[in-house]
């Protein structure tokens, strides 16, 4: 018996608009002449992304649990806000795209071929990266509100397919780009495909491939739970590998580093926010009554995540590879929310996904501003004395890692205290001792950057700071005032967060 | 109209004045620097028109909502011992002004900055001692570091950078161990339904032993780096060393007072029976600190490493004051702190003129000055007369009412603290006589004596430590409601002294 399927479109609109926004933007870069292009794309994603986020304001207080389209997409509040996060992060992302000079001017040519020197000569600049963000973040926004194993799947794929193109698109350093692209390819499909193999073995559990199904099965009494159990397994693979938990966090820093910079500040931001949304709702939706089961496996995992990029982001030289290991730190303490499950530990994940997401797309934003003739410079070392070149750019970035660190008055203070609280709400000692202790061993790194960029003197006359443009001085200070805003005001964030944490069952 | 408020307020009026004028016209901006200070000075001392003697329990209490999430206010209020703190601090903060008119000049940064930086720490400053909330507490507690941060390292001697950031790592470590203790005292108000953070209604929570010992671990070793107590002290040579003279005598004089402040307000009241487990080892680490702060102090070469081992061992003293749990010992360890930041300010003031003309730390530079700058030496004379605890100088009190409120309860640990008088006797007369006697060194001869200004600056702290040494009524008078709190609280009482025969 076929049914026709009934699609809400006043709740799916959010998605589609990015989606069309993105075929757009795949015939300008067809047929819009090359001088203009490069505005048009990036005016045409702004504006799609603005159009999906103005509709997700109209629709924040639709009645939780709709099943959007047949039992594969359900909204609720939570995932409204997850999807305005993500739009809102890459609305900020995208204002660092405007700098046009981060991209291959032609990705095809090979890296020091003929074809390359040609198109880098006759100034010809491809901007397939804006419809590619535009696909990427479609995906996102499916992520955390599809409920059914399948959906997700293929959220997963739109989200990660462009992101594994766009990574390789850098304009300079182009071999390590590639690389990284490579990289987060191969292992992102290994990924991939134990995410498809549990999501296998769950549909042999139960039958169904909904997450609703599912959550039935595991609360009949007397069940055999193993098949289950194998499926939880492997698909949490999946997800600690998009969020960059340890063991699965090698491709970070490679990733983070070869990749435009634009690009990673997009990446480290967004994805985190989809990949925890989605991971939050799966887990409390169907995994939720076998808790005993996997939280000492999972606890393990944010000890590990936790402790290991705390440790490993001290010793780091490179900024771009130090904020990735810092990422993965923070990884490890958003895995605390997933772990205790609870309705105030959602409410701090949402928080904290905010907090997070701001400070570090303005940090990456800075980090394509500080150059020498020939680039961006990522050697710490090198940053000596920027303070003196540019005191506003290098307390911006200041605040943003006192953020990552979670100092009073700025976002990611308010964001920790929320999620270590809920997560000892709920008994967990250990992560909380472990959170705080890594924090802190974090933080060493955080202080020797400022101190390098306040104390030292400047040893490198080539570095400068890139005049920015109006977009990227925006972007920055976006992010700049809304770290600190949110650090001393939290109350409208986190009632909003508190408010949009009903959850469908 | 709340004084208190006002009193925090007024800095960040001055700062923002400051923060206006240009920065080349550096004699306004000391200026209004300094008169924001003294109007602040005024606004605390109105707080005594409203004050209530001789009543315990907080006052001029107000309240703000601020985090709805967690129940945060922002909530101030003060009694006797925060009081006092508050008023050393905004008496201070005009004398480092004006003593050290000079010491912005050399900074990595301009005047200006200096300027609102320190007013900046003056508003934390009074702040952290009127927070009665301890989320705001622990907010100001952790970002005063920020403003200390920057004058070390930005305005300091020598390896600057390196000891700005030995401080800021030390102290932020701490701050995260008490963050995690104060996640676990909320956790636990959220379990028994009071989810708050104001101090009084978290003094009633019933807590289990085992929480009690590790949330007040967490507090304790916040407050032991901060304080600076042995083994946690080895920030603070090095921050002295670096800091400018007027920095070292709010970090030293004001800030460490937090440490000791914390104590009180919070491990005693909070976790009154975790306190009484840990009073011993705490005891120990007191005397360790009194006994060890001053033999190194006795070693030092430099001035300002020389002053920092005293302070150590002046802060075991009131550690030990505050944890042997007796009305004099508590009482005497209030006074201490008031006593430690007037007579740490003029040993710095008068330490920092001397390193200021001689260009050098090095004590055995400046022998012979007495003969030379009799008004400085004299000045110097008195201060470490202060800081020995002579009879007639308020040290001298405070110093006899924390040994005699140890003496009731541990009678061994006040024998051998009292070791700690006769070496700091050495190790003062030592640095006088090296300092300012015996031969004139080379390069003295024409060191002129004090100026004005200067005199202006050592005048008012000179007079508090002869007055309160011989009238000290007038602060007990106002601590001790607060002290009996505070052993009501933890509800000990005084021993009954031994029968002398």
């Amino acid at each position: 018996m076929f049914t026709t399927p009934t699609l809400d479109y006043n709740l799916l609109a959010p998605i589609l608009i990015v989606l069309g926004g993105a075929l757009l933007g795949v015939l300008v870069e067809g047929f819009w002449g090359k001088a203009q292009r490069a505005n048009v794309q990036l005016v045409v994603a702004l504006l799609t992304i603005a159009a999906s986020l103005g509709w997700i304001i109209k629709i924040h207080n639709a009645p939780q649990s709709q099943s959007a389209a047949i039992d594969s997409v359900s909204i609720d509040q939570g995932g409204l806000f997850l999807q305005g996060t993500i739009l809102v992060l890459s609305f900020l992302a995208l204002l660092f795209f405007s700098q046009n000079d981060h991209f291959a001017p032609q990705a095809s040519a090979l890296p020091g071929s003929d074809e390359e020197a040609t198109a880098l000569r006759s100034g010809i600049q491809m901007t397939e990266i804006y419809p590619l963000t535009l696909f990427a973040i479609s995906g996102m926004l499916l992520f955390p509100v599809a409920h059914d194993l399948v959906t997700l799947f293929v959220a997963l794929e739109v989200l990660s397919i462009p992101l594994y193109i766009i990574t390789g698109l850098a304009r300079r350093r182009r071999l390590l780009s590639q690389e990284a692209a490579l990289k987060y390819f191969l292992l992102g499909a290994y990924s991939s495909a134990f995410f498809l193999f549990g999501a296998a073995f769950i549909y042999g559990y139960d039958g169904s491939l909904s997450l609703g199904d599912l959550r039935t099965a595991v609360n009949t009494p007397g069940t055999n739970h193993i098949f289950l159990l194998i499926g939880i397994l492997f698909v949490s693979v999946g997800l600690l590998f998009k969020v960059g938990a340890v063991p699965f966090h090698s491709w970070t820093p490679d990733v983070y580093q070869g990749a435009p910079t634009p690009v990673t500040g997009f990446m480290a931001a967004c994805t985190k926010v989809a990949a925890f949304g989605a991971m939050f709702r799966i887990f409390i939706i169907g995994f939720g009554p076998l808790q005993n089961e996997w939280r000492p496996v999972f606890i393990a995992v944010a000890i590990l995540t936790m402790v290991g990029g705390a440790i490993a982001v001290v010793v780091q030289t490179d900024i771009k590879r130090a904020l990735a290991f810092s990422s993965i730190t923070h990884a490890g303490f958003l895995l605390t929310a997933v772990i205790a499950l609870s309705k105030a530990s959602y409410t701090a994940m949402l928080f904290y996904l905010v907090a997070y997401g701001v400070a570090t797309i303005g940090a990456f934003g800075i980090v394509t501003l500080v150059r020498d003739g020939s680039g961006e410079v990522n050697d710490i070392n090198r940053w000596a004395g920027l303070a003196k070149k540019s005191p506003g750019i290098a307390t911006a970035f200041a605040v943003f890692l006192m953020s990552f660190g979670g100092i009073p008055l700025t976002a990611g203070f308010v964001a920790k205290f929320g999620l270590f609280t809920a997560a000892y709400a709920t008994g967990n000692t250990a992560l909380l001792v472990v959170g705080v202790l890594s924090s802190a061993v974090a933080l060493f790194f955080y202080l020797r950057i400022v101190l390098i960029m306040f104390f030292k003197e400047p040893t490198d006359d080539t570095v400068t700071v890139e005049q920015p443009g109006a977009l990227v001085t925006a972007g920055v200070l976006v992010c700049f005032l809304a770290t600190i805003a949110i650090g001393v005001y939290p109350n409208l964030l986190y009632v909003l967060a508190d408010k949009m944490t009903n959850l469908v069952s | 109209m709340n004084f208190l408020l006002a009193t925090i307020i007024l800095p960040i009026v001055g700062a923002l004045a400051v923060a206006v004028i240009p920065r080349e016209q550096t004699r306004a901006i000391k200026l209004v620097a300094l008169g924001s200070s003294i109007i602040t000075l005024i606004g605390s001392l109105l707080i005594l028109t409203k004050y209530k003697f001789g009543t315990s329990g907080l006052q001029l209490v107000e309240s703000y909502k601020w985090v709805k999430a967690f129940n945060v206010n922002f909530a101030i209020g003060i009694d006797g011992l925060a009081l006092v703190l508050i008023l050393l601090t905004t008496v201070l903060v005009p004398i480092v002004i004006i003593g050290g008119w000079n010491e912005s000049e050399n900074g990595r940064w301009s005047v200006k900055t200096f300027y609102v930086l320190l007013l900046i720490l003056e508003v934390f400053m009074v702040g952290v001692f009127a927070a009665t909330d301890i989320f705001v507490f622990y907010i100001i507690f952790e970002v005063m570091l920020i403003p200390v941060y920057f004058l070390i390292g930005g305005y300091g001697r020598g390896d600057r950078a390196a000891a700005a950031l030995k401080f800021l790592l030390y102290s932020l470590f701490g701050g995260l161990l008490m963050l995690a203790a104060i996640i676990g005292l909320f956790v636990v108000g959220l379990k028994q339904n009071i989810g708050s953070f104001d101090l009084t209604t978290l003094s009633h929570l019933q807590i289990s032993h085992g929480v009690q010992n590790w949330l007040f671990l967490g507090f304790f070793i916040a407050f032991a780096i901060k304080a600076p107590l042995f083994p946690f002290h080895t920030w603070l040579p090095t921050a002295a060393r670096s800091a400018t003279p007027g920095t070292s005598i709010l970090v030293l004089g004001v800030m460490d007072k937090v440490g000791t402040y914390g104590m009180i307000r919070f491990c005693l009241n909070l976790f009154p029976d975790a306190s009484k487990t840990f009073a011993p080892y705490i005891i120990t680490l007191a005397l360790i600190s009194i006994i060890y702060g001053a033999f190194l102090a006795i070693g030092q070469k430099e001035i300002t490493s020389l002053i920092a081992f005293t302070s150590i061992s002046h802060f075991g003293f009131i550690i030990l004051g505050i944890f042997a749990m007796t009305s004099q010992g508590l009482t005497g360890a209030t006074f201490y702190m008031v006593n430690h930041g007037f007579s740490t300010a003029a040993l710095f003031l008068v330490g920092g003129w001397m390193m200021e003309r001689r260009k050098s730390e090095t004590i055995s530079d400046f022998g012979g000055l007495q003969r030379i700058t009799p008004v400085m030496a004299w000045m110097f004379f008195i201060a470490g007369m202060s800081t020995l605890a002579l009879p007639g100088l308020s040290s001298f009190v405070s110093e006899f009412l924390v040994l005699v409120g140890t003496f009731t309860r541990y009678p061994l640990a006040a024998i051998i603290g009292t070791t700690g008088i006769v070496l700091a006797a050495l190790y003062v007369l030592l640095l006088v006589q090296r300092a300012l006697h015996g031969p004139l060194q080379p390069g003295n001869e024409e060191t002129p004596d004090l100026n004005i200004r200067e005199k202006v600056a050592i005048a008012p702290v000179v007079v508090a430590l002869v007055f309160l040494g011989f009238y000290p009524k007038p602060v007990l008078h106002v601590v001790t409601p607060a002290t009996n709190q505070v052993m009501t609280q933890v509800s000990v009482s005084d021993p009954t002294p031994m029968a002398g025969k």
